[in-house]
């Protein structure tokens, strides 16, 4: 047997990283608990410990635990920093109170996306900004020169921090007896200073997983404790580890981008139908706002859709998405999807797809397809994203 | 992870059992490992004929898509129903339950067929990967 199929969801490591993977400081815990460890943007990551399956599952009934210490971290602050994040990024970090969350995306000038972010904004001067970790890099370097104009310091936390996610159903009733604040008051999208098993940490109710959940910034030497705190709290609550291939067919059915399939630098967010993230009007201007608004204004190149499908194989980033037999877009993420039982596909297609694919006239003669390796796979056109949890 | 004695196996992370004249063949618990869960196995016809070191099918995991390799020379007289209905099969008995299909071997001089590796020489290749 021998792979003839790339995986999925996998960025390539970024050009001139070290050729041996780094470790988070939860990689040891991760080897003991016989995880599959993978090279993910240069980091030795768990891409499951059992059943990727059984992983993903446990994230939407009950709870799932992750190391996501490989994710960039950068603080800005000063007197400037809210200003020069409104200047480096499409959204308006200045509107946020202290304590509150947003998604963000930073663009070049030409709009193309550098990276999508979370943004925290920990007090009035001072805000720690999320990226993926095979864009650490570009997003330091933007971030240190366009806020160089300000009163703000851009800081590399990457190092200084190990970020331990729970997500599920289940998460704020495992994290509960754990933590120094009351999880009820911390809303979705915000985090505080606070203490997890008597160890500080930030505490953030967000996550990648279409589920209620907390992320956890701690020390890097704190990590293997809360870990072990966090699983011994959750083993009653059917939390289990998760790793990065369960994470992938979550978020894919929450209809949340990849960056490097949804997103790149070739893209705008508004081909990934995320144009609610950019702030065109906010005061004093920003980088890459003149393209993002002649892209507001221009009629959509292409169109994010969601794809189901009935067939045993699956479609896979790459494969060619037909209209009545002929090319009309490709996948940019897909895979099977536990929840549904079906295999699903997120794709860009022309603008006039959807509509012809939907068109009751043509009933018949505009049918939707997945090219899978030479057979072409009937799809069905549906509303992202593929799952909302209830309420 | 585990390396039946009594089996024979390939580089590519194929098992094959030889009894006389007829062989099973599966995937490796290294290599159900390596996949992730299994949904998907397209293997040959039944009455088709198979060579080794030849591609005779194809596994697909929630991961990626890998061509299956015959170890053996012959022909194939059976092929595991129960995997179509459950994939899983392969993941959670790759030497048992998860066997794929069985072949009439071409030669039954009671040699092994030449390339197969044994159990002891497949544990070194599969620490070598590791």
């Amino acid at each position: 047997m021998t792979d003839s199929a790339p995986a999925t969801g996998q960025p390539a490591p970024p050009a001139g990283h070290a050729a041996t993977p780094r470790r988070t400081p939860l990689t040891a815990v991760h080897e003991q608990l016989g995880a599959s460890l993978t090279d993910f943007a240069g980091w030795l990551m768990p891409l499951r410990y059992g059943s990727e399956t059984t992983e993903h599952n446990a994230v939407r009934t009950a709870a799932g635990l992750f190391d996501l210490s490989h994710m960039g971290e950068f603080s800005v602050t000063g007197s400037g920093a809210a200003a020069a994040l409104d200047y480096s990024l499409t959204g308006e970090p200045s509107a946020l109170r202290p304590g509150r969350a947003r998604y963000t995306m930073i663009a070049a000038e030409d709009g193309g996306v550098i990276d999508d972010l979370i943004v925290y904004r920990l007090a009035d001067a001072e805000f720690l900004i999320v990226a993926n970790a095979a864009n650490t890099g570009p997003v330091g370097a933007a971030l240190a020169e366009r806020a160089a104009g300000f009163d703000a310091t851009v800081t590399d936390r990457t190092d200084d921090y190990a970020l331990i996610a729970v997500q599920g159903p289940r998460s704020a009733a495992i994290l509960a007896p754990l933590a120094s604040i009351n999880l009820a008051d911390v809303k979705y999208y915000a985090g505080y200073p606070a203490q997890v098993a008597g160890r500080s940490v930030l505490l953030a109710r967000t996550g990648y997983t279409g589920e209620d959940g907390f992320e956890i910034f701690a020390a890097p030497q704190d990590a293997e404790y809360l870990w072990a705190e966090l699983s011994k709290a959750g083993a009653g609550e059917g939390l289990i580890p998760a790793g990065l291939a369960a994470r992938d067919t979550l978020r894919l059915e929450a209809g949340m981008p990849l960056y490097g399939n949804e997103l790149s630098a070739a893209m705008t967010p508004f081909d990934a139908g995320l144009g609610r993230v950019v702030k065109l009007d906010k005061p004093g201007g920003f980088v890459g706002r003149d393209a993002l608004a002649r892209r507001a204004q221009e009629p959509p190149a292409r169109q994010l859709i969601g794809l189901t499908l009935q067939s045993r194989r699956l479609p896979r980033h790459g494969y060619v998405v037909l209209l009545a037999g002929r090319p009309a877009g490709v996948v940019t993420s897909g895979g099977r999807s536990p929840t549904l039982g079906v295999p699903i596909a997120m794709a860009y297609v022309r603008p006039d797809v959807a509509a012809a694919a939907t068109d009751p006239t043509r009933a018949g003669t505009a049918e939707l397809a997945v090219d899978v390796r030479g057979n072409a796979e009937p799809a069905t056109l549906v509303e992202l994203p593929f799952y909302r949890r209830r309420s | 992870m585990t390396v039946p004695s009594e089996l024979y196996y390939t580089q590519e992370h194929e098992w094959v059992a030889i009894s006389g004249s007829s062989a099973s063949v599966g995937i490796t618990d290294h290599a159900q490992r390596a996949l992730g869960d299994v949904v998907f196995v397209s293997v040959p016809e039944v009455g088709a004929r198979v060579t080794s070191g030849e591609p005779c099918g194809e596994v697909e995991s929630t991961k990626s898509v890998s061509d299956l390799y015959s170890p053996v020379d012959g022909e194939v007289t059976e092929v595991n129903a129960e995997i179509d209905d459950d994939p899983g099969l392969v993941n959670s008995d790759p030497y048992g339950s998860g066997w794929l299909f069985k072949v009439k071997l071409d030669e039954t001089d009671g040699e092994v067929p030449p390339g197969l590796m044994s159990a002891t020489e497949y544990t070194a290749l599969t620490r070598e990967e590791e």
